[in-house]
């Protein structure tokens, strides 16, 4: 006989007691510690706290490993976390020249002040399986030297200097915040770059990697990588003065685009933009040629209707926890909108079925 | 600020404290906000500063926002999915508020004060008293015509609806009738074009002239409408092509009535099948207060 949805409430609680069993897995194995997550699922991390927007590898780490390893889902978690955080108030902006730098790198200059940095990174890694890790682990040690100058000036401001690469104005607007108001559209470029930073890696990408092959091409070489730490500072009311409050490292990308020029503007270079939390360069990459697509407008440039130039498209699929959720929705029941469609279409076939017979005599 | 502040225990652990129904008072008074300006002009989209919820996009989150506005110490709260109270996410959606607001829940239509609802209204007649508070997936009723936010604002803000007239026509000239039957179209108070949420368009007649305030909320698409009580809520249709609410030629097997919406309920693979009533708490109280025929004892199990 017919069984309805009644036990739902049982049905629940016994799907979260397995899924908990099921995170922990075999209990002969240890159990993977936070510190662990934090410290050698580094870039995961990062990961989660640049699209989660919250700065805090312990509990990114505490997230990945209650989401099983499911970034999104930590991503989620971070963000339901951070919506209930009060504010107290806004940093004044970071200084990225003043970075000191893990790794910096430049396509567009074999030599600039400063150097060449590669730092901790796969480049030029064979991606050849590293049996020994699965054997025994390791603890290797790099060699050391003294690092030179504490801050390296940014490559595009040497390019500026001959008027080569556009100026970015500073249009001394508090930038809107994403997290606390309803998006708005058209969207000033902090609110575009806003939501780039949080977006999903992989769709992000994607937009990035259409534009390079002719979808909106706007040909790119990155000007400027850099990763490494700066120091937040806030201006304290009851001081009058601003204190550093913390250091966080970001990775930042600046491209440097062809432009010959348009009825509005003389030729000269322009940028595109990318700044994220954490060493996620594939992201700042993605992000800054995601950005230099949007600008079409403001650069009096063709609209191809390419997706990357749509900002309406970009900004509204962009965000990974808007799209889960809906997507997944449709796992849940939605048997009364069937029922209707049924009953809708049972009864367009018997009006066909009757015209049909009418037609036959 | 304290007093409103209650434990909440999440899966055996015992979690920091968060505000009364979960949701900060700053938000909450954002919210609010919201569906004042929604109150004040029926039908119209306002849009609101969604928050992240601890539930996913699409799953409720702009109805859970709008009743943790709302929700008073005092209320008695109802949560329906598919009419019923007992479908998953709408016991997941009942035990966030339990356990957040430690607010009374009921089963009972007329024993709330404010009811949760995704894709029904309930059968039994609302009264001024209470609250109905929808989930909604998509707000924008012009959205499968015109897929850009910015134009659609547009059409709303010079009332250009000729589109969606072109597409009801359409639906006639190929199909004889006017093909959607639910989420269907509707026009409040002679002005804005209002999708009513995925509810059957058998729900419909219920929008219009009704005593209870109601309030719809979508989470991702931030935007909150609202009909206040007894606004005129029209259904779109052509004088030649009437607006007909429809439902399942059938009465309820389990309670006999003929006035509710059914669920068609496969019972087994050689096409077998039962109609019951979508609306659970309906169909209980007037199997308790009747006895039917049809009402057989091995069926009785399935809307208790």
């Amino acid at each position: 006989m017919y069984v309805a949805v009644k036990g739902g409430e049982a049905a629940i609680d016994n799907a979260h007691a397995w899924l908990a069993e099921e995170r922990r897995g075999d209990v002969a194995v240890a159990d993977l510690s936070v510190d662990q997550i934090r410290e050698q699922l580094g870039l995961a991390v990062n990961r989660v706290m640049s699209e989660g927007s919250l700065y805090d590898a312990g509990l990114a780490a505490l997230a990945i490993k209650q989401a099983r390893g499911d970034m999104i889902e930590a991503i989620f978690l971070i963000r339901a976390y951070r919506t209930t955080l009060p504010r107290f108030g806004a940093s004044r902006p970071v200084d990225t020249g003043e970075m000191l730098c893990d790794r910096r790198i430049s396509a567009t200059f074999k030599d600039v002040p400063g150097g060449q940095l590669l730092g901790p990174t796969f480049d030029y890694t064979h991606r050849l399986l590293n049996f020994r890790l699965a054997a025994d682990g390791e603890a290797p040690e790099a060699p050391q030297a003294d690092c030179g100058a504490d801050s390296v000036p940014h490559v595009t401001g040497f390019l500026n200097r001959e008027g080569l690469i556009q100026t970015e104005e500073d249009d001394a607007q508090d930038p809107p915040d994403l997290t606390r108001e309803p998006m708005e559209l058209p969207a000033s470029r902090a609110l575009r770059l806003q939501a780039l930073t949080r977006a999903d890696e992989g769709f992000v990408l994607g937009l990035a990697y259409s534009t390079q092959r002719g979808y909106a091409r706007n040909h790119a070489f990155v000007g400027e990588l850099r990763i490494g730490a700066v120091t937040v500072e806030m201006d304290i009311p009851e001081l009058g003065f601003a204190i550093e409050i913390g250091e966080i490292t970001l990775t930042e990308c600046e491209t440097v685009n062809q432009f010959t020029g348009s009825r509005t503007e003389p030729a000269q270079f322009t940028r595109g933009y990318g700044l994220v939390f954490g060493q996620t360069e594939r992201k700042a990459i993605s992000m800054a040629l995601v950005d230099r697509a949007l600008r079409w407008k403001e650069l009096g440039e063709e609209d191809q209707g390419a997706p990357a130039q749509d900002e309406e498209f970009v900004l509204m699929h962009a965000d990974n926890i808007q799209a889960t959720g809906f997507l997944e929705h449709i796992k849940l029941p939605h048997y009364v909108d069937f029922q209707s469609e049924l009953e809708l279409v049972r009864r367009l076939r018997a009006e066909t079925g009757a015209a049909l017979s009418e037609a036959a005599k | 600020m304290s007093e409103g502040w209650n434990k909440m225990s999440d899966q055996g652990q015992e979690m920091d404290a968060y505000n009364f129904a979960y949701l900060d008072e700053q938000t909450k008074r954002m919210i609010r906000r919201a569906i004042l300006k929604a109150l004040a002009v029926p039908g119209y989209q306002v849009p609101f500063a969604s928050r992240e919820m601890p539930m996913p996009y699409g799953w409720g989150t702009g109805g859970v926002q709008v009743s943790a506005a709302t929700l008073t110490p005092e209320d008695t709260f109802k949560v329906i999915d598919q009419g019923a109270d007992d479908t998953t996410n709408a016991v997941s959606i009942r035990r966030f508020f339990e356990r957040t607001a430690g607010v009374a829940t009921t089963d009972e239509t007329a024993q709330a004060s404010v009811i949760q609802t995704r894709h029904r209204i309930p059968e039994t007649p609302l009264t001024e008293d209470q609250i109905l508070v929808y989930q909604v997936p998509i707000p924008e009723p012009l959205r499968f015509l015109e897929p850009s936010e910015v134009e659609t604002r547009k059409m709303h803000s010079l009332e250009e609806y000729g589109l969606m007239h072109v597409k009801l026509y359409e639906d006639i000239s190929r199909h004889g009738e006017i093909a959607t039957s639910y989420a269907y179209p509707v026009k409040v108070e002679g002005r804005y074009v209002m999708d009513p949420s995925p509810i059957p368009k058998f729900d419909n007649p219920k929008l219009s002239d009704c005593p209870a305030i109601q309030l719809f909320g979508a989470g991702r698409e931030q935007r909150i409408y609202a009909l206040p009580p007894y606004t005129r809520v029209v259904s779109l249709d052509f004088e030649d092509h009437p607006f007909i609410p429809s439902k399942a030629d059938h009465a309820c097997d389990l309670c006999a009535s003929r006035d509710s919406y059914l669920d068609e309920v496969i019972t087994d693979d050689a096409g077998g099948r039962m109609f019951v009533c979508s609306d659970t708490d309906y169909c209980r109280t007037r199997r308790a207060s009747a006895t039917p025929g049809l009402n057989s004892p091995d069926m009785t199990e399935a809307c208790s």
